[in-house]
């Protein structure tokens, strides 16, 4: 068990690695590709050619691609110096560089928008897991009634729906025309909880309608096929009530998959919810990738990225360690 | 033999002037029907049997003749809403068929219960086997954790696992299949049951173990004097340890006797495609295995007359009857029912020449 988690914890670093080079890549190589010049952008339109050289060589886009790349590991791992010359900034790690609009350090800007992100993704983790998970098992458990066929439509249109149609037409009705929930800033948590609520509820609403759906499909899936199991017959042979053999003997079974895609979901909501945090102008990573691919903000667009992409390679880590821990015939493997 | 084989019962499926029975368990009428898209599926039609404490019946037939699902049908383990049973099933002088879904529950697991076919499938694989034992017993008894364990280490012990303390804690794919097949008997003997079903519970084990297993089940009979069905498609399982047999097709008897009446002088032509087409160690090795021609019948639409008729060598001679009329099950000998239109002395004289050589 101690080998298999060294193993995997290894293969989640060297993933990590692999991902910074491709982004690396993608975000270095494109431009040069497309005769863009990184220094160019970082200065502005009005700069001398004189300040994009200086700039050039300040953020060392002189130096060849594996040597940048060197030093930007370097600044994620212990830091790095910028030299223009005259002045040195440090930039301490892990840095992700200096965004190109404001000059503003990237991880600062990264870990600012983090707890908004977080709000929003935990927030409807918690509605699609109780609604869809809730609602798969009604719906296998009444298959073919009326709830099936209410859940099952539910179901089809929380996932037909994107969350720019759910979202604005939330806000008109309960924002603008009912008034049941007010719209405006963010609110953290530890300055006013029930606003901080209040703000985010029509938010974890509709991107929770959009994972709850597939979590209804997938838990009323599960469970049907489940209930057709050997050992369920087995545990209502023994005389368990029916609340037993559902609850305990076929949940057990269903929660496998569901942990599993729950992981990597919330694995990526992590990186930023991009459509729900821009409909709902939270001020999350996912607003702070679109907002810097907007304005060619490169820094900024890296660093999300390798942020979202650690998100998603520890999801994925986690949830094969919890399969350990579910599943007794993982374990000696 | 104690058990009646055949009662004059008449057939007044669940009325309310029904008489308590005589025997332990006592099957009368026993219909259970399925509705599919495709038809109505009469998995068990019409099935009557006694038996008593201490006795084993062997029900044998081929795959989807009734058998399994007759034994779902008296521990109540059809759903109600997709399964039509009517008939009645009386174990200890209770009423099972009309009785409350609940009553029947607390009835399961204790005073019956029932060890299935493969073990691998039918434990829950992510609990370990000293767990579903102990949730077992405390369904029907009021007892702590540890109790529980020490009962559970108890019976894995008696049913002759090695080291039980530690196994106990193991799960089902840590054992072999024997193993898995003794924890399952244990975890449906840990209540002391007074009818104990075994669906083919040999089936997926190699003859040594087969054997074995087969000497717990009737050991443990012994001690409980509990009464055992066992289900299978194995003559020579049921040759061991059955004191009387039933043979089903398309979900009716079609010979019920002792088990020493059925293996010497079986009268339904379908026993004897059974006993032909059975390997032997006392027969000559040249001699080549009879296979019965044809497949088992949809149960959706039975062959009109005797469901056999179409597989059956003898129903051509016979004429009519066997194409039209349905054989209703009779003594042919006292204690010894069968369910076969071709007069008796026709087929004393059929298996005297044709059978019993080739037995």
């Amino acid at each position: 068990m101690i080998n298999y988690i060294l193993r995997r914890l290894v293969t989640a670093a060297l993933l990590i690695v692999a991902v910074s080079m491709v982004t690396f890549a993608i975000f270095f190589l494109i431009p040069k590709a497309a005769h863009a010049d990184p220094a160019e952008m970082y200065v502005g339109k009005t700069a001398t050619p004189r300040d994009v050289e200086a700039t050039r060589i300040k953020l060392g886009l002189d130096k060849p691609i594996y040597v940048q790349y060197g030093k930007f590991v370097k600044g994620l791992v212990v830091g790095r110096d910028y030299d223009s010359g005259p002045t040195v900034t440090h930039c301490s790690a892990p840095c992700f560089g200096y965004s190109f609009r404001t000059d503003r350090e990237v991880w600062p800007l990264l870990l600012d928008r983090l707890p908004v992100t977080i709000s929003l993704a935990l927030g409807a983790a918690v509605l699609w897991l109780v609604g869809g998970v809730g609602g798969g098992v009604i719906s296998a458990l009444k298959r073919g009634k009326i709830s099936d066929r209410v859940v099952m439509i539910i179901a089809l249109a929380g996932v037909s729906l994107p969350v720019y149609f759910t979202g604005l037409v939330f806000q008109q009705l309960f924002v603008h025309q009912w008034k049941i929930f007010q719209g405006g800033e963010y609110i953290n948590f530890v300055d006013d909880p029930l606003g901080w609520a209040n703000k985010l509820f029509l938010a974890w609403v509709s991107l929770a309608l959009l994972f709850a759906a597939t979590y209804a499909r997938l838990t009323r899936a599960t469970m049907l096929e489940t209930l057709g199991e050997d050992y369920i017959r087995t545990a209502r042979a023994k005389g368990l009530k029916e609340r037993v053999v559902v609850g305990k003997h076929a949940m057990r079974a269903v929660l496998t998959p569901i942990v599993t895609i729950f992981g990597l979901d919330l694995g990526t909501l992590l990186g930023g919810a991009i459509l729900t945090e821009r409909v709902f102008s939270l001020p999350g990573i996912g607003k702070l990738s679109v907002d810097a691919v907007n304005q060619k903000d490169l820094p900024i667009i890296l660093g999300a990225t390798l942020f979202a992409s650690f998100f998603i390679v520890i999801a994925n880590l986690v949830v094969d360690l919890l399969y350990a821990v579910i599943d007794p015939r993982v374990r000696l493997s | 033999m104690s058990s009646s084989l055949l009662t004059d019962v008449s057939p007044t499926p669940g009325g309310p002037g029904s008489q308590p029975a005589q025997s332990f368990l006592d099957v009368r009428d026993l219909r259970i029907h399925f509705n599919t898209d495709d038809g109505v599926v009469k998995a068990v039609d019409g099935l009557t049997f006694q038996l008593e404490r201490g006795q084993t019946l062997g029900i044998v037939g081929e795959s989807g003749s009734g058998k399994s699902v007759t034994s779902l049908g008296i521990l109540g383990l059809h759903r109600r809403g997709s399964a039509k049973i009517s008939g009645e099933v009386w174990l200890d002088g209770e009423e099972l068929i009309g009785a409350s879904p609940e009553r029947v529950r607390l009835l399961r697991g204790a005073k019956m219960s029932m060890i299935f076919q493969d073990p691998l499938t039918a434990m829950h694989p992510y609990y370990t086997v000293g767990a579903q034992i102990i949730e077992a017993y405390r369904v029907h008894h009021k007892v702590s954790k540890s109790e529980a364990r020490k009962r559970a280490i108890d019976m894995l012990d008696r049913v002759g696992i090695p080291q039980p303390q530690r196994r106990v804690d193991d799960y089902p794919h840590q054992f072999s299949g024997g193993m898995r097949q003794r924890a399952m008997i244990a975890m449906s003997l840990v209540n002391n049951p007074q009818l104990l079903i075994a669906d083919e519970p040999t089936t997926a084990l190699d003859v040594t173990v087969q054997a074995q297993i087969l000497d717990l089940i009737r050991d443990l009979q012994s001690e409980f004097n509990s009464a055992v069905i066992i289900i299978t498609h194995d003559l020579g399982v049921v040759a061991e340890v059955a004191d009387d047999i039933l043979v089903m097709y398309g979900g009716k008897c079609v010979e019920h006797a002792t088990a020493e009446a059925v293996f010497r002088r079986p009268e339904h032509p379908y026993a004897w495609g059974l006993l032909s087409s059975m390997p032997r160690v006392d027969r000559e090795v040249r001699d080549r295995l009879v296979p019965i021609k044809g497949n088992p019948p949809s149960l959706i639409n039975l062959p009109s007359g005797c469901s056999f008729h179409p597989r059956c060598p003898y129903a051509e001679r016979n004429g009519i009857p066997c194409k039209t009329v349905e054989p209703a099950l009779a003594e042919a000998t006292p204690k010894h029912g069968v369910a076969c239109h071709i007069p008796p002395a026709e087929r004393a004289a059929i298996f005297k020449s044709d059978i019993a050589p080739n037995l």
